[in-house]
């Protein structure tokens, strides 16, 4: 999968997704990782043949997405935000309906319907109206319908949104599985950093529709350079950064709140005592302290600044959300 | 699902998952068909499927009708004011028959037939046919909403067939209820005398081209539509106006001038007109070829546009 220099811009202002270019290797299980509104939907979007791009263009599987759309879509799968499966129908309906609209034939789909729903422990429920499941039974049949047509490239775009954790272990548990089986290539986002960490082979951090890292766990966390301390100092007005940065092994500092600054450096677990007494020296009292070894939170907070970011996002999206979150709770 | 799944479950699934053809992901895209017609059933009988599972929504959208039909067809007894309990002047002595006589023929001049209930019957017919059109209009914006709309467009179904099987299920349905109030007005005292199979066939031929066109014409409104709420404004400022700029409810040929004028060109009319020449042996507004080449045409233009509209507008 090819992307490049992929844009999209709505209602001539908004800018979803500006300019984004990256491969994703056949075979792996692809990360993408970005506060909300940074613009992943709409990059699956595009990805899926559903937006059509501002600019630039991508290629999955080997065709392109503007001019053999329909190939593209004979190979992918989609496991969208929301959670789309037809109320009124059973699972089991829902599943056969997914494969119709591939075309697959009745003797194989029937086969694959009852695969899938072993898979995903839907068995017993696959006769129940869809109404009457619960937000993980809709994510598993959502994950089972984007499996029917067996694709080489599978979307999934928050798939572990609103699911308690032991579902979120058994839907990672199915998605690990799934590559493994079938050698197919995984594109997802999400929010839960650990995951992503655990399970993806690469990553990409997307912000305000840029790309601003791509790498594999490991190198991202590298890419921070070193250990994190975070520190709190009582009753000071003052900017310390100054200060702070003058201490060995210091690389940074950045004052995050008025009395809050996140410090990097190497040595971390020697180089706290010495700030602590550089600013006792001068006065200060230094409230709370802690030190942490990267993780992929870090990278991405390093990279996105916050870790929630309000959505300031239209209307209809914020329906959605609120509709996703209704039909999730029932 | 229990996250609890025990060893020995969690080494069965995976047996089961590794069973499974992983050949089938290769072969996977040539079995795929490359029809572009192979949606259109299964979008088709998704749409069938929601109905006839939900006897309540077909018990609803023949209420309608049918008071309309009780209401007014039985409430406006147009011919008992052309009988001798309507049409008596005192100090004129005309004998009985002569202005029962007269009366009928007023009522067949007017109407086509004796008794405003076959008349208004036959509106119904068309009615449902309009109605239940309005609807498949609400179902895509509704599909839209709930992102099955997005589900279904990222897999190889054709643009048109999302449509397509939406404009055929209503047709289907459309003409199951008009059977429907067909069949209860008959019941409830219809005129008889005319009918025949062929007739009711023709009619119900009718019926479905005015609906294919309807429905295509509904959906077009609904294809860019994401709030249901200004479909359902949209829906109720055409619903009234078509059905009173027909010959559905009241004769043509009492009308003014220029809402005559808007009869002509409305559709309705045809099918209501056909239907009244097949079932109750009208004389009618046009003849029933000209009536059946208005609305083949109808229907045909408008399916059209609407593919190569879903085309151009279902792909933002
Ligand atoms: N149809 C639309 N019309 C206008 N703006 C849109 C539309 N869809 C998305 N946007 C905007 O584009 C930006 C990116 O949205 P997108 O849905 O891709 O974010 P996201 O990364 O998926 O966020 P989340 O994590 O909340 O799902 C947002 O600012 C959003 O408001
Ligand atoms: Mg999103």
């Amino acid at each position: 999968m090819q992307i490049r220099d992929l844009k999209r811009v709505f209602n001539g202002s908004v800018v979803a997704v500006g300019g984004v270019t990256f491969d994703v290797y056949e075979g792996e299980i692809f990360g993408f990782l970005g506060p909300n509104g940074a613009g992943k939907t709409t990059t699956i979007s595009m990805l899926t043949t559903l937006l059509r791009p501002t600019s630039g263009t991508a290629t999955v599987c080997g065709f392109d997405i503007l001019k053999e759309p329909n190939e593209v879509r004979k190979r992918i799968g989609v496991v969208p935000q929301e959670y789309t499966a037809d109320e009124d129908l059973t699972g089991y309906e829902n599943i056969m309906f997914c494969a119709d609209l591939y075309g697959i034939p009745r003797r194989i789909s029937r086969e694959r319907a009852d695969e899938l729903l072993k898979l995903v422990e839907l068995e017993s429920a696959k006769d129940r109206k869809v109404e009457t499941y619960s937000g993980g039974m809709r994510r598993r049949l959502e994950l089972a319908c984007g499996l029917i047509n067996h694709p080489r490239v599978l979307f999934l775009d928050e798939p572990t949104l609103g699911l308690d954790v032991q579902t979120r272990a058994a839907v990672w548990e199915y998605i690990r599985r799934l590559k493994e089986e079938y050698g197919m290539t995984l594109f997802l986002t999400t929010h839960y950093l650990e995951e992503a960490d655990s399970l993806c082979d690469r990553i990409a951090i997307i912000d305000h529709g840029k790309i601003v890292r791509i790498g594999s766990p490991r190198d991202l966390k590298d890419s921070l350079g070193g250990d994190v301390i975070e520190l709190g100092v009582q009753g000071a007005e003052d900017d310390l950064a100054q200060l702070i940065s003058s201490v060995q092994h210091v690389k940074e500092v950045k004052r995050v709140a008025p009395s809050e600054y996140r410090i990097k450096s190497e040595l971390g677990e020697v180089t706290a005592p010495m700030i602590i007494d550089a600013l006792r020296s001068k006065g200060y009292r230094v409230s709370k302290i802690s030190l942490t070894r990267p993780t992929l939170d870090q990278v991405y907070l390093e990279l996105t600044g916050r870790s929630i970011r309000e959505e300031n996002g239209d209307r209809t999206q914020a329906m959605r959300q609120r509709m996703i979150m209704r039909r999730a709770r029932m | 699902m229990s996250g609890l799944t025990n060893e020995e479950e969690n080494a069965k699934l995976v047996q089961q998952a590794r069973s499974a053809p992983a050949a089938g992901a290769k072969t996977s895209s040539t079995i795929i068909s490359s029809s572009p017609y192979h949606g259109l059933w299964a979008l088709t009988n998704r749409e069938l499927k929601k109905w006839y599972k939900n006897p309540v929504i077909l018990l609803l959208s023949l209420i309608q009708p049918v008071l309309w039909l009780g209401l007014f067809g039985k409430a406006m007894n147009f011919g008992a004011i052309f009988t001798e309990g309507g049409l008596n002047i005192p100090g004129l002595n005309i004998p009985k028959e002569v202005i029962n006589q007269l009366g009928g023929m007023l009522m067949l001049n007017i109407f086509g037939t004796y008794d405003y209930f076959s008349f208004l019957a036959v509106g119904m017919l068309s009615f449902i046919i309009i109605f239940t059109a309005m609807f498949s209009g609400m179902s895509i914006v509704w599909d839209r909403r709930l992102g099955t709309l997005n589900k279904v467009m990222s897999t190889p179904v054709a643009r048109g067939s999302i449509v397509m099987s939406k404009v055929i299920s209503s047709v289907m349905r459309s003409l199951v209820q008009a059977a429907i109030v067909l069949v209860l007005a008959i019941l409830l005292g219809m005129d008889t005398s005319h009918m025949s199979l062929l007739g009711v066939i023709g009619t119900f031929a009718s019926l479905a081209l005015l609906s294919f066109g309807f429905s295509a014409v509904f959906l077009m409104l609904a294809l860019r539509s994401t709030n249901q709420n200004t479909q359902m404004a949209v829906v109720n400022l055409l619903n009234l106006p078509l059905l009173f700029g027909s010959n559905a409810l009241f004769p043509a040929n009492l009308m003014p001038e220029w809402l005559q004028a808007f009869v002509r060109v409305n559709p309705i009319s045809y099918a209501t007109d056909i239907g009244r020449q097949l079932l109750l042996g009208a004389g009618g507004m046009s003849s029933l070829a000209f009536d059946f080449a208005y609305l083949g045409a109808f229907a045909a233009v408008f399916s059209i546009v609407g593919i190569l509209l879903s085309w151009r507008l279902l792909t933002k």
